[in-house]
């Protein structure tokens, strides 16, 4: 029997991998596209660690910035772990033989990234993401790792809410499977894919494991903030990396004036760039006086992207930009050993995840941090304790597998396409980024919360027009579609029950942070198939 | 308006477009999106850097997200994959290249790397695994378990890698279908996305092989006269 099940095979999946691996366990990494496919690669600015290899740096200013941008709702003492490994993350990473830049000196290159005290982000020209991810894979194959791609989540498999594994859909086959394992760690990336056509997320970001997790009966939290990167281009919604900011590219209005320090935090830069767009102005990014040589030695990617997707030169011209989504804090609520809060046996690691080391508002090249070291531990917790105590569970029977089978099956029966699933969803991607973007209104939450509840209530008038059983794009499209329902009511419930201003949760009637209510963390899960919420105290 | 051709398998459709130029990744969700739910592609990331979504224009490798379409355009799956369905493959098989090859750091060593160091495979490490380079490459025609460019050019970036410190060990792995079988045709080079160049990685690479004592087994085959093995 498999000793641990791991879902999604990003940065966090196969870092979690190569330590079960490390520790002597067996591991299976089950995801629904390739490895190298996953959101990881498209990180792009950087990791952080407090190497002090460019400024002068500590553990502490790394802590204090990081706890800083979380406005106040991270669990310290998870920020001061997170902080305190990043060296040593970096240094198991440099081990595998991740391509960091280097500085004069052959040490680890650093840059600065906003909201940040140091040049404390190590990077890889701006594909950190891309090569950290490869270099795991590379790692992954060289341990045998045994991998299994095109297998979709469909549900996990729990009995007492003890999580005994999972069951997929085989995309390749149209197979519907169940994998046991004694225990189970969620590695399936964020949810900022419900803001369809507004957002730097690849297609698959629709909260597949998160979804899971409440139909398992545990808990989600903090849905509401979501982070809006300030700089996507503006037509196809491709993101510019911070770290064009970083190293000194300007936001401008449409009379080349600026308007805003470029390097606060991502909320503040989000807000100042909508306001200016409610005022009727362009915002643009301007890169061009630092010079062709050096944007096309440290910025490559971004060169390339404005040039193709927005067909601008941004040697030579201004750079025309929106904030969209980018980002999720929230996601499935973990304790400190990232057990899975009501669920026993599943950990929960990388951005499905709120470890609460981003609070309200994350600080660019934390997430890379994250998975990296938080995959470590993940995958070390998911050994260390529970797995040697639990029995082999094959033996336990439960039905959920012939009904998830039945339910498949009904999908190819039926096909009332009395609604196309695909223009809701872009309607409601749009919907999302005006009612639950970067500012917020409770009328208009409440409207749309109301709207989708009618939506999801309505989702068995729309279907698969593709029947067939093997390699159907259509059905997992559809079951994403369905995921990212579920995870966005939750979003809008959450946004609509906290009337404050909170790092990237913006209402426009509540521009404070009021501690005395709301610094707290908002819990919901599924009861008796109602979804219940309660707002638990940050305790310090 | 615009038409392309698809080729899926059994017939070429052609589908007329009704915008004008923009992502082949755009028009293909269009397609699926509007008219026919059941024609099936892969994609992932929309911004050139997940390697998901490669296909053949015209014969070409190309991203659908990172090409616009044109008029008359036909679009195929990539060669040299089992394909899956229209114009999904299946990559899994090709991806064993890199578990022959061994393409991974053998054995690290501690080292001091500067600056030009790691721009000596910079363009290495920015491969994404869309396999154009190994749809493109002539050779699987006839020898079809040849390692491919994005293996050996992985090869290359590790025994480039100063933390490595077995360079022997992928050298003696990618002896038999491996860098000897190359033409040096460059087509790999002509379709990375990412501006790789396999052609010289393998070039390099039979340099490093030299050194470890290893001989180009096709100069050893031709006889000029002195008797061969020598």
């Amino acid at each position: 029997m498999i000793d641990v099940l791991i879902i999604g095979s990003g940065g966090a999946g196969l870092a979690s991998a190569l330590t079960v691996k490390e520790r002597g366990a067996n591991v299976l990494v089950v995801g629904k596209s390739y490895p190298t496919a996953s959101q990881t690669s498209m990180a792009q600015g950087g990791m952080n660690a407090s190497l002090g290899n460019v400024t002068p740096d500590s553990i502490q200013s790394h802590i204090d910035d990081t706890i800083k941008s979380s406005h106040k709702l991270c669990n310290n003492q998870m920020v001061k772990q997170l902080c305190e490994d990043a060296p040593n993350s970096i240094k198991w990473l440099e081990k595998l033989g991740v391509p960091f830049d280097r500085t004069p000196k052959s040490k680890v290159a650093q840059r600065q990234l906003g909201g940040a005290s140091s040049k404390r982000a190590c990077y890889a020209q701006d594909y950190t993401g891309l090569k950290i991810l490869h270099t795991l894979y590379d790692s992954c194959l060289k341990e045998g790792i045994e991998m299994l791609e095109e297998y979709f989540l469909l549900n996990l498999i729990t009995e007492d809410s003890v999580v005994l594994g999972a069951i997929f859909l085989d995309i390749v086959t149209g197979e519907v499977k169940e994998i046991r394992a004694k225990n189970t760690i969620i590695a399936t990336g964020g949810y900022a894919g419900v803001y369809k056509g507004f957002t730097t997320n690849s297609e698959g970001a629709t909260g597949d494991g998160i979804a899971s997790v409440l139909r398992a009966g545990g808990s989600v939290s903090d849905m509401e903030f979501v982070q809006f990167h300030p700089t996507a281009l503006k037509s196809s919604a491709t993101l510019i990396s911070e770290s064009a900011r970083g190293e000194g590219g300007y936001l401008v209005n449409s009379k080349e004036e600026r308007f805003i320090d470029e390097l606060l935090p991502r909320d503040v830069v989000a807000r100042a760039i909508s306001a200016q767009i409610a005022n009727g102005e362009e915002v643009f990014l301007d890169i061009r006086h630092l010079g062709e040589e050096k944007l096309l030695h440290l910025m490559p990617q971004e060169v390339h992207l404005c040039r193709l997707y927005e067909n601008v030169d941004p040697i030579k011209e201004l750079i025309p930009i929106k904030p969209v989504a980018h980002y999720s804090m929230g996601g499935i609520d973990v304790n400190n050993n990232l057990e899975v809060t009501g669920l026993k046996n599943c950990y929960a690691v990388g951005e499905c995840s709120n470890a609460k080391i981003h609070g309200a508002n994350r600080l660019g090249g934390n997430s890379l941090l994250e998975i990296i070291s938080l995959g470590r531990l993940a995958g070390k917790n998911s050994v260390g304790g529970d797995c040697h105590r639990t029995k082999n569970n094959e033996q336990i029977y439960t039905n959920q597998l012939q009904e998830n089978q039945e339910y498949i099956e009904g999908l190819f029966e039926e096909y009332p396409w009395e609604r196309n699933f695909y223009e809701i969803q872009y309607e409601l991607g749009s919907k999302f980024y005006k009612y639950a973007g970067v500012v917020r209104d409770n009328t208009e939450l409440n409207n749309f919360l109301n709207e989708l509840r009618v939506i999801k209530a309505d989702i068995d008038n729309m279907g698969i027009g593709d029947k067939s059983r093997e390699n159907n794009t259509n059905l997992v499209e559809f079951l994403q579609f369905k995921n990212s329902l579920e995870v966005g009511e939750v979003l809008l419930d959450s946004a609509l029950v906290r009337d404050e201003s909170r790092g990237a949760h913006y209402k426009r009637a509540f521009p404070n942070e009021d501690d005395k209510l709301y610094r707290v963390n908002s819990l919901y899960w599924i009861e008796d198939d109602v979804l219940q919420n309660r707002l638990v105290k940050v305790v310090d | 308006m615009t038409t392309i051709k698809i080729n899926r398998q059994d017939e070429v459709i052609e589908y007329t477009i009704p915008f004008k130029s923009t992502t082949l990744l755009k028009a293909l969700f269009h397609i699926k999106q509007q008219e026919d739910n059941t024609l099936t592609f892969s994609s992932s990331c929309r911004s050139g850097v997940c390697g998901t979504c490669a296909v053949r224009v015209n014969g070409k490798e190309v991203l659908a997200c990172s090409y616009n379409f044109q008029k008359d355009d036909l679009v195929e799956p990539l060669a040299y994959h089992e394909v899956q369905r229209d114009l999904k493959v299946n990559k899994q098989k090709v991806r064993e290249t890199l578990r022959t090859s061994t393409a991974w750091l053998q054995s690290h060593q501690e080292a001091n790397i500067s600056t030009t160091q790691v721009q000596l495979t910079e363009k290495q490490t920015d491969c994404i695994l869309c396999d154009s380079c190994y749809s493109s490459c002539p050779v699987l025609e006839v020898n079809p378990s040849f390692i491919g460019p994005f293996a050996l050019t992985r090869a290359y970036r590790y025994t480039s890698d100063p933390r490595e410190g077995n360079i022997q060990a992928i050298v003696d792995n990618i002896q038999t279908n491996g860098i000897w079988d190359c033409t040096l045709c460059g087509n790999c080079t002509e379709v990375c996305p990412q501006g790789i160049d396999p052609k010289m990685d393998i070039t390099m690479l039979r340099g490093t092989a030299t050194q470890f004592g290893y001989t180009d087994p096709n100069f050893q085959a031709m006889d000029f006269g002195f008797g061969g093995g020598f």
